[in-house]
């Protein structure tokens, strides 16, 4: 049989190539932490309030996934690990993935709003223009810091899910912040060691290729010392107790020594093995993350100090 | 043979139609959800419209003096 195809070029999206745009992956994250900052905070919610309230910031991180998408796709287009993604394989255009990324920020915002109140609401349309406009359109291309500064974005939704519930800020939420922000560094510098992506090309400044490799490798163990102080202070808070910083303990001594290692390795002893410490460093930090706020829940559950 | 053979094409389309479809119904379900907690958690239900009404004021607190008129 003669398959024949009425247009030339990319075929027309599924519906499954604007669940892409929306990066669900990176959504999984905000889901789950911002469950546990709304989930942990001292005021209780209605379940199926906090239920639509990590939903709708779910959303408002999938709105920001679209337009860093729709920004982007110059860079996707030139790199090999993302050409495949809907806009730069020709499935979705530019316009299409702004107008959805505009469109469900709108409806992100003014459903949190509703379902929560209104400071969550305001906290996620700043993460989103933060992330967009701060992170993807200002420092991604002009600096080597940008990963530190795009951790910021990362580290919002504990303290959107915290606003919900509390409607303000507060240590606790600064500190699960803070947990985030330090631990993105690391966790990216791992992976970019490993990955060794064409960002030249794409003309994205990453610290491995602006300052070297040995840079890098300090900076990742000069960011899990940062990093360390601040998970331990969490467990000092009301929201902490000893289940929490034993694990908090346990996983800030794990990756202080796993920083110390790829500090003291270099390229050759690195490409020798295949980059094994590095890619276990990276390995570690993603437990890092979903251990520390899992120890939360459980803190919580079990009582806090 | 049928005339019309299913092409690539609407099978994508359809893919479309059926999962936005499903997300409508879906968020159609959260408002009413949404409503009706809402409505059970007994939040502020009247808002102002135009002039002041008694059910929607603050309380006021009693000075001292209104105390001792009233006595």
């Amino acid at each position: 049989m003669i398959d024949t195809h009425a247009y030339d070029g990319a075929p027309e999206a599924e519906f499954r190539d604007y669940v892409a745009l929306l990066k669900p992956r990176v959504m999984s994250l905000v889901v789950f932490t911002a469950f546990v900052g709304l989930w942990v905070a001292p005021v209780a919610v209605h379940p199926f309030v906090a239920f639509c309230s990590v939903l709708f910031i779910a959303l408002g991180g999938g709105a920001s996934g679209a337009l860093n998408m729709w920004y982007d796709a110059d860079i996707d287009a030139v790199m090999r690990r993302t050409q495949k993604r809907p806009i730069p394989s020709g499935r979705v255009t530019g316009g299409e993935a702004l107008g959805l990324g505009l469109g469900l920020t709108v409806i992100a915002v003014m459903m949190l709003g509703l379902a929560a109140n209104w400071f969550a609401a305001g906290f996620l349309a700043f993460t989103i223009f933060f992330y967009v406009v701060i992170y993807t359109i200002w420092l991604k291309r002009w600096t080597p810091q940008n990963i530190v500064i795009g951790g910021a974005a990362g580290a919002f939704p504990p303290m959107i899910g915290w606003a919900c519930a509390t409607g303000g800020i507060s240590i606790e939420s600064l500190l699960m912040f803070a947990l985030i922000f330090f631990w993105t560094p690391p966790h990216f510098w791992a992976l970019a060691l490993f990955m060794k992506e064409d960002y030249h090309k794409a003309g994205v400044p990453m610290l491995t290729v602006t300052h070297g490799r040995a840079v890098t490798r300090r900076h990742i163990f000069g960011y899990t010392l940062v990093l360390a102080p601040f998970a331990i202070w969490l467990g000092l808070t009301p929201v902490g107790g000893p289940v929490y910083l034993a694990v908090a303990v346990v996983l800030n001594a794990l990756f202080i020594l796993g920083g110390w290692r790829v500090m003291r390795r270099n390229e050759d002893a690195a490409i020798a093995d295949d980059y094994a410490v590095e890619k276990r460093v990276f390995k570690l930090s993603l437990y890092y993350l979903f251990l520390h706020f899992l120890a939360l829940l459980v803190q919580h559950w079990v009582g806090t100090w | 043979m049928p005339m019309q053979t299913e092409h690539e094409l609407h099978r994508r389309r359809r893919s479309r139609n059926v999962g936005l479809g499903l997300v409508l119904a879906g968020f159609v379900a959260l408002v009413f959800g949404l409503t009706v907690v809402k409505v059970r958690q007994g939040d502020l239900m009247e808002a102002y419209d135009h002039q002041p009404r008694v059910s929607i004021t603050p309380l006021e607190q009693e000075t001292p003096a209104a105390q001792e008129a009233s006595e």
